[in-house]
């Protein structure tokens, strides 16, 4: 562990969310505040989800737990006794953050709800993450990732048309929900540092979504226009409704490029040409065209199928690589479709120090994770510690911390509280 | 009272990846400024669609108006230096917080670089967002979100095994960068009240996005293995999927990840005679029956509404949804009822859906209030008013084009 300089380094987070919830903790982690991830005792379910360590299942091996654990110490406490609702009550006590993602109403029925944790702690802000939010029609609806996805209407906008609309094969709607949750309770911490009086904080993930789409759904609202799912293609361009191919099949995989308009597009075109040019695949239509006359938006698909012959035929004889570093050269818009084997190959990341290696005594090595979201000139933001092995920190907290006598840890334990 | 009434936030940037910052903290009653100069205006009003009535106009954009409610808009032409530069500096010492989304360098170009503007406003806080960061040997390449999406290994997992990538709408991991980079000014902000020191926080479109994936990417490091698209289809649970309903392009999802799901989705459907067979009987049968299983379900959502499908399931305590287009999602009842969107009277757009943030406060409920502002609509309000400009030297200034 290295010693903790983050920004919110004397604040402490209580974290008793499931994987909806796992980034928000995570995030107010990495800028240096104190989160205790509360488990059920024998531990949080979550940890039988792949992938594993040497694909090895164990509750102690799961790569996805050690993702977006990390920056948490780890206690267990079962809520549903009178005697952990105690225990509980005093960490409140010392909380500025609680974050949790059970159903509405299960915190209410422990008598741990908003009006409870208040009345302990009445700076506390309460962040409740669901995937339908506190109250209305669906707010007891039972949502995976597809589901939420399916319900923000991101998969109406993802797939082909003949066929059904897809999800993003790695779960996404709870890295987006964990994330903006954290922005919601850092817009509420900032109101009680300046009033004294926390809140509650309602995140619904199907609304976490919305945002990943842009602003699909305004074609609806403007012009009763709908943007539908369009496979590789990109719509929503050009007014006469013309389809712009982004993904093209070269040698070694595919490669994401669209034909732009604006200063950034014609410049980019301009470069592809010439690079075109040079291995003699330019075609004279395309050598004499005016890109500064070129208008995204009024193109017509006639035209843009005309132009994007000759570029499929020239992409298709070059490397992912080649095109990575002739769009960096060139500055040209563009970027191949990277798998995870070539970000890590991405000398970007190797130069902004982006990657950390966390030490894992228990498993004998050091894993190699994505660094900090950002880069502060005063403050870190970065992996101060892996994420706990199953109630790792339980005398620390419990007894180091709390006050709670070796005795009665002891007997907590074998009751089944701890 | 809102949250963020006292912060005073000034956006040198464009698009998205900055701007939505500052509209989340305008939602919660920052003031926001959004500096455009009619030389060149966010990039959102002059080349992106949708425009009302499909009526190309630098006020009709529903992209903009969607990013930049509840701000002040003004004209400031940074080309006009010294003068311009001057003035920006001004508006710097005013704020709180700079919000740029330039590409890395062009700040510096302009004299505005954090060094610079830290000897007008001490503790300011600046965040400076990037596709690739300010530093690294590919700082300076500029690009746009649905292409740095597929750089960031989004789009390689999304489409079916043996085809094509399949796009993301939009640039979908700005809006990833966005949560992040208003987490960042907010703990900036934090911090510089308990210890009065500002900060220049510099995020890369990039790494916000790789936060997303740390499972898959540990998975690679350890394991080795090269995480690919694989449709809908999901390991944990089956059935995993969209399935056809009854109407035009009409979906539902239905996810199974245990034995009582999958025993309470066979008696919703009636407990047919295939649900009964051995193939199905567990996980790893059903994972293994996949394609056989998808249509047999298939065939039972087809003749039933997709809100019909989900409402049975979930009454049984099964995951179910229905797939909203977005002609539906302004009239979702579980979305109006938080209510998700504001309509507010814009004067060339007419009504428009604003949207609410996905987090809700309850003591101190967000915006939007305010639609988004015309070209250089608040110029007057702001120079005068706010930065306390003589009329005089406002005056000049608008005559020389630096205010335009």
């Amino acid at each position: 562990m290295v010693a903790n300089e983050g920004l919110l380094a004397s604040f402490r987070v209580l974290d008793l969310t499931d994987e909806l919830g796992f980034l928000c903790g995570k995030i107010l982690g990495d800028l240096g505040a104190d989160v205790i991830k509360i488990e059920r005792p024998g531990g949080d379910p979550v940890r039988r989800l792949g992938p594993f360590f040497k694909n090895e299942p164990d509750p102690e091996k799961s790569l996805y737990w050690f993702g977006f654990n990390n920056n948490k110490r780890g206690i267990t406490l079962n809520l549903e006794s009178s005697r952990g609702r105690m225990i509980f009550s005093r960490l409140i006590a010392g909380a500025d953050f609680v974050i949790e993602s059970f159903l509405p109403g299960y915190l209410e029925q422990h008598h741990l709800g908003y009006a409870a944790v208040s009345r302990i702690n009445p700076r506390v802000v309460l962040t409740s993450i669901t995937p339908f939010g506190q109250s209305g029609p669906y707010c007891k609806f039972k949502a995976s990732d597809i589901e939420i996805m399916a319900m923000s209407g991101c998969m109406s906008l993802t797939g082909d048309p003949d066929r059904p609309p897809l999800r993003v094969t790695f779960p996404q709607s709870y890295s987006w929900t964990g994330s903006y949750a954290a922005m919601g309770a850092l817009i509420a911490h900032h109101y009680r540092q300046e009033t004294g009086q926390g809140q509650h904080v309602d995140v619904s993930a199907q609304a976490s979504m919305l945002w990943a789409f842009s602003h699909a759904h305004t074609f609806w609202d403007l012009n009763r226009h709908l943007e539908n799912r369009a496979g590789s293609f990109m719509t929503g361009r050009s007014i006469t409704g013309a389809r712009m191919r982004v993904f093209w099949p070269c040698k070694d995989g595919y490669l994401n490029f669209i034909i732009y308009g604006g200063e950034a597009g014609r410049r980019t075109n301009q470069a592809l040409v010439e690079w075109m040019d040079t291995k003699g695949m330019a075609p004279e239509f395309l050598k004499k065209k005016n890109w500064s006359a070129f208008n995204i938006a009024d193109v017509t698909q006639e035209e843009i199928d005309r132009m994007e012959e000759p570029i499929a035929r020239f992409f298709q004889g070059i490397t992912k690589k080649e095109f990575f570093e002739e769009v960096i050269k060139r500055e040209m818009l563009g970027y191949p479709v990277a798998s995870v084997k070539e970000i890590f190959e991405d000398p970007q990341h190797a130069a902004r120090d982006f990657w950390q290696e966390i030490d894992h005594p228990e498993l004998g090595c050091s894993i190699t994770y994505p660094g900090g979201f950002a880069k502060f000139t005063e403050g870190a933001c970065r992996i101060w510690r892996r994420a706990p092995l199953i109630g790792e920190h339980n005398e620390e907290v419990y007894v180091q911390e709390l006050g709670i006598s070796s005795a009665e840890f002891t007997r907590l334990k074998n009751q089944g509280v701890i | 009272m809102q949250s963020l009434k006292d912060v005073k936030i000034v956006e040198f940037a464009a698009f998205a990846a900055g701007p939505v910052v500052g509209k989340h903290l305008a939602d919660h009653g920052a003031t926001v400024v959004h500096i455009e100069s009619k030389v060149r205006p966010d990039g959102f009003r002059t080349h992106y669609p949708p425009y009302k009535d499909n009526i190309h106009g630098l006020n009709r954009s529903g992209l903009f108006a969607l990013c930049n409610n509840d701000k002040l808009g003004i004209t400031l032409n940074l080309k006009k230096a010294p003068k311009a530069t001057e003035l920006a500096k001004k508006i710097v010492a005013w704020s709180d917080v700079v919000i740029e989304n330039f590409s890395p360098g062009t700040m510096a170009r302009l004299g505005l670089d954090y060094e610079n503007l830290k000897k007008v406003k001490p503790d300011l806080i600046m965040l400076s967002s990037s596709n690739l960061g300010q530093s690294g040997p590919h700082a300076h390449h500029a690009g746009f979100g649905s292409q740095l999406s597929s750089l960031a290994g989004f789009t390689n997992l999304t489409g079916y095994p043996s085809g094509p990538p399949q796009i993301l709408y939009g640039p979908y991991i700005d809006y990833i960068a966005v949560a992040y980079g208003a987490v960042a000014i907010l703990a900036a902000l934090d911090y510089r009240k308990r210890t009065g020191k500002g900060n220049h926080i510099d995020t890369a479109q990039y790494e916000t996005g790789l936060q997303f994936l740390a499972p898959i990417l540990l998975d690679y490091k350890i394991n080795g293995r090269v995480a690919a698209r694989n449709a809908n289809r999901d390991p944990y649970a089956a059935p995993h999927g969209a399935y056809p309903c009854k109407g035009d392009d009409s979906w539902c999802v239905i996810s199974v990840s245990s034995a009582p799901e999958w025993e309470a989705l066979c008696h919703v459907m009636g407990n047919p005679p295939w649900s009964a067979d051995k193939k199905f009987s567990s996980h790893e049968s059903r994972k293994a029956n996949e394609d056989e299983l998808d249509r047999a379900i298939g065939e039972w959502t087809c003749s039933l509404t997709a809100r019909d499908v989900m409402e049975k399931l979930q009454r049984a305590g099964v995951k179910a949804g229905v797939v909203n287009r977005m002609c539906d999602i302004y009239d979702d009842p579980q979305l109006k009822q938080r209510p998700q969107w504001v309509e507010l009277d814009h004067p060339e757009i007419g009504k428009m859906h604003y949207q609410r943030p996905p987090f809700l406060l309850t003591r101190t409920p967000p915006g939007p209030a305010k639609r988004d502002p015309l070209l250089g609509e608040h110029n007057e309000y702001f120079y005068l008013e706010l930065l306390g400009l003589p009329e005089k030297e406002y005056e000049g200034l608008v005559k020389e084009g630096v205010i335009d």
